[in-house]
């Protein structure tokens, strides 16, 4: 593998570089626009994704694709593997500044302050999808989380959000403090941070008997505390549902999506490259209580969702489950279950801010988050309506959604595995989901709307908008191409 | 090609529907009823052209879909799914026009779904890749859900919700099955999801597929998924529930195709794919040798004693369809020809004969507001078309011999005595009984004097009898000349008591 130093990665780091570049001319933006409705900021945001998009596809094309190159004297990574992610965060990021602009419940004098955070926190993701280095891993989750908090708590005026900032802060740095130390002891045993030499260090050491299997184990317990606390899985999930219930809409939708999406970008990198060693995995058997945290998590939020009667809480606890599918993806640390784990981000990104989307309409609409807010929608805003039902079914797992493709995926890795009982547990969930999904159909379709009768109608801007992830969620589960993209992604991660 | 275009001609039925605008009510009617009627055409045509000399898949497609997984685009027609895409395309207008006066909201988004479910049903049918099949048996979930869930009656939601979970309970464990059987088909890359490909390997001695112990799993795996649908004792409480929710037409389709469905999936993969589970089950020793026989026994004695007690109407009639499936599992488990052979007759027959049977209901439900069988009383002399049909659909569905109900029931019921004499046997007080529910039913509502509240009640009009008409010509067609249907399939099942033998 190519290594480069410094000056020479600089090239290669452009996508980050520009993402810094911009969050600054945001800020700077902000000191000059006048008008406090302007929506310049949020346009030249949106700009930023464009041009680091660009940036990424070209750095991807242009390098990474010719094999994973080290920059930085082996802290970050340029491969297949985080141009996937890079294209995927720079979606949701997009995303979320366009559901910004429309929702009503952001405070216009701080806008500013709040799309440099959203494109300070993409930066920390991109480097969460490319560190190959534990200080450098260490360094990027905290860029995201300490942005978040301020993201979460952003509705200054919200007693909840403020709330939901400081139990996030609170979970968060009780869970860095946890990683951090798993990963010192991990530093401690094998004398390097590089993720790579860990599985070639971590496994001689084993074979000769300097190191106790259990301390590895405990390193790796203590690492999974905060990768956990990332992708919202059981014990680590407690925040979650607080936080996405207080903070505003769009970064709810932001962190259950990207912040998912990043926190299982960090844990394949580091667990395939640094764990994922079948001598490694003999010696030290963590696989296991993955399977056993991919179960509990599932069920956790499926059970937790039943009862929520606020639709954004209900799709926090939903999102916690879908974190469990996920997981089972990496009990595996198989090719088919990684790429897995990639086809179903594309689909639960999609499927999911689709979801949040509409939350977004209805809270604009009715100034509600709760069920009964949904209630006749089907008769007022018919097209809003069957959107937010395809984007459930295929949360649900049912075909012919994208959703039941990528569950699809997951279980037959699962099974190709032969963990029978946790694919059965995984399918099980899905029959639960069902009910608390159908709840909302339920309110949509199937209950009278009241006396309120009158249309809603919106405009032109907001179905292109909703149909950006209509037609994926329906079509992605046709389209060959995704499952070659995951399965390419997989093939460049150093299994050393 | 012609098949495909049977599949999809209704979804796009559907697309045009969508693009009507919402006031144009009658427009929405026509052109649902144009698109139901090109794949009864093409159905037809399929019926007429098809080579009855062989057991050959006919009609075959086969393109790439999905080539990560080598999932196929992959259908074509036997004698079964041809008949039981003849019921699915027949029904398709008569469900249209028999919900032409009674659906008053939403008449666009109803239609446009009903034309969905039909497609999902059509493809269900002629579908020879197991994920294609499994893809479009879930298709047929979303449109039930609100179709039964938006146009229902009150407890509409509960229906809904129970008949979706439920149905989705069995699908995953078919699911895990399915993914079983693909990861057991070959070495990574030379995997299938091909259905004929299936059934030769899990026929081939030495093969993963072809062990006792796997197959057993797998057979309960789809099992329970078909259960559901079709539906076996323990898992039918949903079906009254949906039956006496759902409007008629939906009524219809749910009795006269969806349960076929599940029948269907058990002769198509239960039996042809997994022949040492099936033995297992139907001739192992024990207790589970005789458990599929046992469980089509409850299904035609506990089906028939709860039709018994029933006041309402349409739940009489939906307990009547739980016994009168059960005569299917009781023909399947023989695994002889006359018991295959009549279990695929009574699915052809029962799907005509319960069709008729809920279209009379809704006509009735329709006038009087209300289903309760000891509110009516000499509608005899009221109504004396209505009570003619209805009495030929009664006299169809208790079995009269010359008509429809009695082939079909008679042939499954001497396959069973081959092999499980005793069950057979006490099978029979299934028939009785249900000689005696639709007969207190007939006197019940048609003799008797006259309830005064019912003086007025109009007689079944011109739309209602084209309905009936069609489906009443089928039964005593068939009850007279049972091998214009046999005849069909007489080789496919010829063809599938051979893979049976193998062992």
């Amino acid at each position: 593998m190519q290594s480069l130093s410094n000056i020479e990665s600089l090239l290669y780091f452009s996508p980050e570089i520009l993402l810094v570049i911009f969050a600054a001319a945001v800020v700077l933006l902000d000191l000059v626009v006048k008008d406090r409705n302007s929506s310049a900021v949020a346009h030249l945001s949106l700009a930023g994704c464009i041009c680091v998009f660009a940036a990424v596809l070209i750095t991807h094309f242009s390098f990474g694709d010719k094999g994973p190159i080290s920059l930085f004297l082996g802290m970050i990574q340029l491969d297949a593997f985080s141009s996937f992610f890079k294209v995927l965060l720079l979606l949701a990021t997009a995303a979320t500044i366009l559901f910004s602009l429309r929702s009503e419940e952001l405070d216009a004098r701080l806008k500013g302050e709040y799309y440099a955070l959203l494109l300070a926190i993409t930066l920390g993701m991109f480097l969460m999808a490319s560190s190959t280095n534990l200080l450098m891993i260490f360094i990027s989750l905290e860029t995201v989380s300490l942005t978040s908090y301020i993201l979460a708590g952003f509705l200054t005026h919200n007693p909840r959000s403020s709330e939901a900032a400081f139990k996030y802060i609170t979970y968060g740095a009780v869970a860095s403090g946890t990683m951090l130390f798993g990963l010192s002891l991990l530093f401690g045993m094998v004398g390097s941070g590089d993720v790579g030499q860990i599985s070639v260090r971590l496994t001689e050491l084993l074979a000769s008997g300097e190191v106790a299997p259990l301390a590895v184990l405990i390193a790796i317990t203590f690492v999974l505390a905060g990768v956990g606390y990332k992708i919202a899985s059981v014990p680590f999930h407690m925040w979650s549902p607080d936080v996405y219930e207080g903070a505003p809409i769009p970064i709810t939708a932001f962190l259950s999506v990207a912040s998912k999406s990043a926190g299982f970008a960090l844990f394949i990198r580091f667990f395939y490259s640094g764990f994922g060693n079948p001598e490694l995995m003999q010696a030290v058997d963590w696989t296991f209580m993955l399977a056993i945290v991919s179960a509990l998590t599932m069920t956790v939020g499926n059970l937790a969702a039943l009862p929520q009667q606020n639709v954004k809480r209900l799709l926090a606890y939903s999102s916690i489950a879908h974190g469990g599918y996920l997981l089972m993806g990496g009990v595996l640390l198989t090719s088919e279950g990684i790429g897995a784990i990639l086809f179903y981000l594309v689909v639960y990104l999609f499927m999911n801010l689709g979801a949040f989307y509409v939350v977004v309409l209805i809270a604009n609409e009715e100034g509600s988050e709760m069920i009964e807010g949904y209630r006749g929608l089907a008769s007022r805003a018919p097209l809003v309506a069957w959107a937010m039902a395809i984007f459930l079914f295929s949360l649900t797992g049912i075909p012919p959604f994208a959703g039941f493709f990528g569950k699809w995926l997951l279980f037959a890795a699962v099974l190709e595995q032969g963990y029978y009982w946790l694919a059965l547990v995984g399918l099980l969930n899905s029959v639960v989901s069902l009910y608390y999904y159908a709840r909302i159909v339920k309110a949509m379709f199937l209950e009278d709307p009241g006396e309120e009768t009158t249309q809603v109608s919106f405009s032109t801007g907001t179905f292109a908008l909703l149909s950006v992830f209509v037609i994926p969620t329906i079509l992605i589960g046709f389209l060959n191409i995704f499952y070659t993209f995951s399965n390419i992604s997989v093939s460049v991660i150093p299994m050393q | 090609m012609l098949l495909s275009l049977m599949i999809f001609v209704p979804l796009l039925g559907m697309i045009a529907v969508l693009l009507l605008p919402r006031e144009s009510e009658e427009l929405v009617k026509r052109v649902t009823l144009l698109f139901t009627l090109i794949p009864l055409a093409l159905a037809v045509a399929l019926f007429i052209s098809y080579d009855r000399s062989t057991a050959g898949t006919q009609y075959v497609v086969n393109v790439p879909w999905i080539q990560a997984f080598n999932i196929q685009y992959h259908i074509g027609i036997d004698g079964l799914s041809v008949t039981l895409l003849l019921l699915t395309a027949l029904l398709g207008p008569i469900c249209v026009i028999a919900s032409w006066r009674n659906i008053e909201k939403g008449i666009k988004a109803y239609m446009a779904l009903f034309l969905l479910l039909e497609t999902g049903m059509l493809g269900f049918f002629a579908a020879l890749d197991l994920f294609l099949f499994y893809v479009f048996f879930e298709l047929t979930l979303l449109p039930m859900y609100f179709l039964i869930g938006i146009w229902g009656g009150p407890r509409r939601e509960y229906a809904a919700i129970k008949f979706f979970l439920y149905t989705l309970f069995g699908s995953v464990l078919m699911l895990v099955a399915m993914i079983a059987v693909y990861l057991n088909s070959g070495a990574p890359g030379a995997r299938t999801f091909d259905i004929p490909t299936l059934i030769t390997l899990a026929a081939t001695a030495g093969h993963a597929l072809n062990d006792l112990n796997f197959q057993i799993w797998v057979f309960l795996g789809f099992f329970i998924g078909f259960a559901v649908k079709v539906p076996i004792f323990p898992f039918h409480t949903w079906l009254p529930d949906a039956h006496v929710e759902a409007p008629t037409a939906i009524s219809v389709i749910l009795a006269g195709i969806l349960l076929k469905m599940g029948t269907y999936g058990l002769v198509r993969v239960n039996m042809a794919m997994f022949p040492l589970g099936l033995d297992f089950f139907c001739n192992g020793i024990g207790f589970w040798g005789n458990s599929l026989a046992l469980l089509g026994f409850i299904n035609i004695v506990y089906g028939s004693f709860c039709a018994l007690a029933q006041t309402d109407f349409k739940k009489l009639v939906a307990y009547s369809s739980i016994g009168h499936m059960g005569f299917v599992i009781l023909g399947l488990s023989a695994r002889n020809d006359s018991g295959i052979t009549g279990a695929i007759l009574q699915m052809f027959n029962h799907g005509v004969i319960s069709a008729m049977l809920f279209l009379l209901v809704g006509v009735l439900y329709d006038r009087a507001h209300h289903r309760e069988i000891n509110g009516f009383g000499g509608l005899g002399t009221k109504m004396p078309i209505y009570t003619g049909i209805t009495t030929l659909a009664f006299m169809a569905s208790l079995g009269l011999p010359g008509l429809s109900g009695f082939v079909g029931e008679a042939l499954s019921l001497l396959g069973a005595y081959d092999k499980f004499k005793l069950l057979t046997i006490l099978s029979t007080i299934g028939i009785v009984v249900g000689a005696a529910y639709f007969l207190w039913t007939l006197q019940r509502v048609f003799l008797g004097t006259l309830n005064p509240k019912y003086e007025e009640l109009p007689e079944i009009n011109g739309r209602e009898i084209l309905t009936l008409v069609p489906l009443g010509i089928l039964t005593i067609a068939l009850g007279v000349w049972p091998n214009f249907a046999i005849d069909m399939f007489r080789e496919s099942v010829t063809n599938l008591i051979g893979v049976l033998q193998i062992n």
